[in-house]
């Protein structure tokens, strides 16, 4: 049964499945008030993340086009906040594990710029030299593990992670993210009874976007679109959280960390969010109409967060204006770098099959 | 005659037996709603309604299991994986459950099931999304395997496919969906079980199917050139394997190349070197040679992709080391 670590105030963010949900209160769309004043953090570090993610997939995309890039591309645009509010709330020690939707992440924890991107191209500089491509983005030194492409497939990963940080005592969490999609998948619910029973120190962090590819997972999911409440999380304690409110995110997550560093066991968190673009590059969303893709795009954390941070006098505009600036350079930096980079070398085949 | 491309051969079949049998329906991820991720099925679930075009929650082993509860029932269920990668989800149901039932119950439960699925590498999936496991599936008893290299061949093996009162794995090499053939409108099955002559030749064997027939056809092409004539066999069907055809071929040809654009070692190429040296080695003017992709993970770089992807150059290489032709 889940129970709930009821988060601070309106940001505890009771989000039903609409995308106005979080403009009920008084609170603008970013859930931006007095209080959040005081919530430590660097406002504008949150936002250059944000917006850092959000120009790195535009990026992605064009460079798709050109064919620069290939294979499966799966771009974060539109659940920036997640990302980036839930890994913020992670220390040094702690290990992160995505799916294939996994450049918002890496970036989120501090990836390579450069690197992230020449991985995109396949160039020798990559990430993973060029070996994994988009849906397998790696950055072991930061705890970044993956990056993984069968649905499901990494939240034993995750466990197993977070079951050498128990066994070694490190202090360390695991994050895993997954999608609203994959907890079909039987390992999910075995990776869940295992945690619990183990009483694993790790977060599961479901990002709810509300379709696996083209299916509303209302169609595929007895439950319904709402995971919480009535999650079956094995005795996991569960909160939900506006997935489109960076803070509300921070917020949730910096409790649930907390919790497992203090001996809580396991946590989870459903994170309510939407991606405004198809699922993978190939997509032509027949499966769902363009309204409800802008329902969801006004609430663009991209877009009204940095509104906010304006209007509560958290940040003026000019230096909004500077972190695009600085952040479009990076990113036009990255695929320079990534052009320039040479191709793997053939020998590079035979390389890393066996330690 | 008519020319269409793979992926409509393979619909087109679908659709017939959809037309032609209640008992046939359909189960996988985003067939319906989505179209198909390869849009094989694009168009059914507003032509046959969701009771028959079922999309179902992201839980291959689930509905591979329920789809062989089907089938033993009676029911003719087609079923489509996304990739034939995604097959290693649902591997215990295929291989414990759906190929020993009818043995184990003594014959007194058949499970008449297609699989389909997208296989191979080529297109930058890298390592999780690349693979070619009907080379696994094919050393399974109490099942079928086949893998079509082209349009006439996908329908006319679908069809059989469809009819046959056994579990029938279809791989559908996913770098051909888009390819031509010509495709007669006139009616025709191909039995499952029987290899093809693709071109008759004196002087070489080249044995391939999938995926790796454009290696093997494009290599015979290159030794027309210089005079060496190639007879080039594809087997369709690995389970069956039809070895009549290609040891009739060696005994004609005395020499033989088997290609796969799966990975080397431990595939069905294997089997079928290790057959024709038991049943041809006194006809045969040197080693039986086998090629096929490096064995490492499928890398996602395009260069080193192509580099590890069986190609025409490597087929000659191994036609000139073993025959010096
Ligand atoms: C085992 C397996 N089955 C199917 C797929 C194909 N696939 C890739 S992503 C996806 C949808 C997953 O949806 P969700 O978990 O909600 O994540 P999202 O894409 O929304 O981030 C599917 C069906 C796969 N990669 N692995
Ligand atoms: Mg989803």
């Amino acid at each position: 049964m889940a129970s709930r670590t009821k988060p601070r105030g309106k940001n505890s963010s009771k989000t039903a499945n609409s995308p106005k949900a979080g403009k009920n209160g008084a609170s603008g769309a970013a859930g931006l008030d007095e209080s959040d004043v005081a919530i430590k953090g660097d406002h504008l570090e949150l936002f250059r993340q944000m917006f850092l993610i959000r120009e790195f997939e535009l990026a992605c995309g064009e460079n798709y086009a050109r064919g620069f890039i290939r294979g499966f591309l799966h771009l974060y645009i539109g659940q920036e906040a997640t990302g980036v509010g839930a890994i913020s709330a992670l220390g040094e020690n702690d290990y992160i594990v995505s799916a294939y939707r996994d450049h918002g992440h890496a970036l989120a924890r501090g990836v390579d710029v450069n690197r992230a991107m020449a991985e995109l191209f396949g160039r020798s500089t990559g990430l993973s030299k060029g070996k994994g491509g988009s849906m397998h983005l790696f950055d072991a030194a930061k705890g970044f593990m993956g990056g993984h492409a069968i649905v499901g497939a990494h939240l034993p990963l995750a466990a197993g992670l977070a079951l050498a940080q128990q066994y070694e005592k490190t202090e360390g969490i695991t994050m895993c993210f997954f999608g609203d999609g994959s907890t079909n998948q039987g390992v999910y619910h075995e990776t869940l009874n295992l945690a619990a029973v183990w009483q694993l120190p790790i977060l599961f962090l479901l990002e709810n976007n509300g379709y696996g590819m083209g299916s509303a997972i209302e169609r595929v999911r007895a439950g319904g679109k709402d995971f919480y409440p009535g999650l079956a999380t094995y005795g996991i304690p569960a909160v939900e959280v506006d997935g489109m409110d960076v803070l509300a995110v921070k917020e949730a997550t910096e409790i649930a960390v907390g919790n497992i560093r203090a001996g809580g066991g396991p946590q989870f968190i459903e994170a309510k969010t939407f991606r405004f673009v198809g699922h993978s590059y190939a997509d032509g969303q027949k499966y769902r109409g363009r309204e409800e893709v802008a329902e969801w795009e006004e609430r663009d954390p991209v877009v009204t967060f940095p509104e906010n941070l304006i209007k509560m006098g958290l940040a003026s505009k000019e230096q909004i204006d500077r972190v695009k600036a600085e952040t479009t350079a990076v990113v036009e930096n990255a695929v320079k770098f990534a052009e320039e980079s040479p191709n793997p070398d053939p020998t590079e085949i035979f390389t890393d099959v066996l330690a | 005659m008519p020319e269409i491309i793979y992926r409509e051969a393979i619909k087109r079949g679908l659709e017939e037996a959809l037309e032609r049998d209640p008992r046939v329906f359909m189960m996988g991820e985003d067939i319906g709603e989505y179209g198909g991720a390869y849009a094989v099925t694009d168009g059914f679930l507003e032509k046959f309604g969701p009771e028959r075009i079922k999309d179902t929650p992201i839980s291959e082993q689930a509905f591979m299991g329920a789809g062989i509860g089907a089938a033993a029932a009676g029911l003719r269920p087609i079923i489509e994986l996304m990739s034939i990668s995604f097959s290693l989800v649902a591997f215990d149901q295929i291989v414990n459950m759906a190929a020993n039932l009818r043995y184990m119950s003594g014959g007194q439960i058949s499970v008449p099931m297609v699989i389909r699925a997208p296989t191979g590498a080529g297109v930058q999936l890298a390592a999780t999304h690349s693979q070619s496991f009907e080379t696994w599936l094919a050393e399974v008893p109490g099942m079928k395997v086949v893998c079509p290299s082209n349009s006439y061949d996908a329908l006319g093996l679908i069809r059989s496919a469809i009819k046959d009162n056994n579990p029938v794995f279809v791989a559908e090499p996913a770098l051909l969906y888009g390819a031509k053939a010509e495709v007669p409108d006139e009616y025709y099955e191909i039995e499952l079980g029987k290899a093809r002559i693709a071109r008759a030749g004196s002087n070489i064997t080249l044995v391939s199917y999938g995926y790796g027939m454009r290696p093997v056809e494009a290599a015979a092409d290159r030794l027309s050139m210089v005079g060496v004539s190639a007879e080039v066999i594809d087997l369709r069907s690995l389970n069956p394997l039809d070895m009549d055809t290609v040891v009739a071929s060696v005994q004609k040809t005395h020499r033989v190349v088997v290609v796969d654009s799966a990975r080397r070692t431990g595939g069905i190429m294997a089997e079928v070197a290790a057959e024709v040296q038991q049943r041809a080695a006194e006809w045969l003017d040197g080693p039986v040679m086998r090629v096929g992709s490096v064995d490492v993970p499928w890398p996602y770089s395009h260069d080193l992709e192509q580099k590890v992807l069986t190609d025409s150059d490597d087929v000659l290489n191994a036609v000139s080391e073993g025959y010096g032709l």
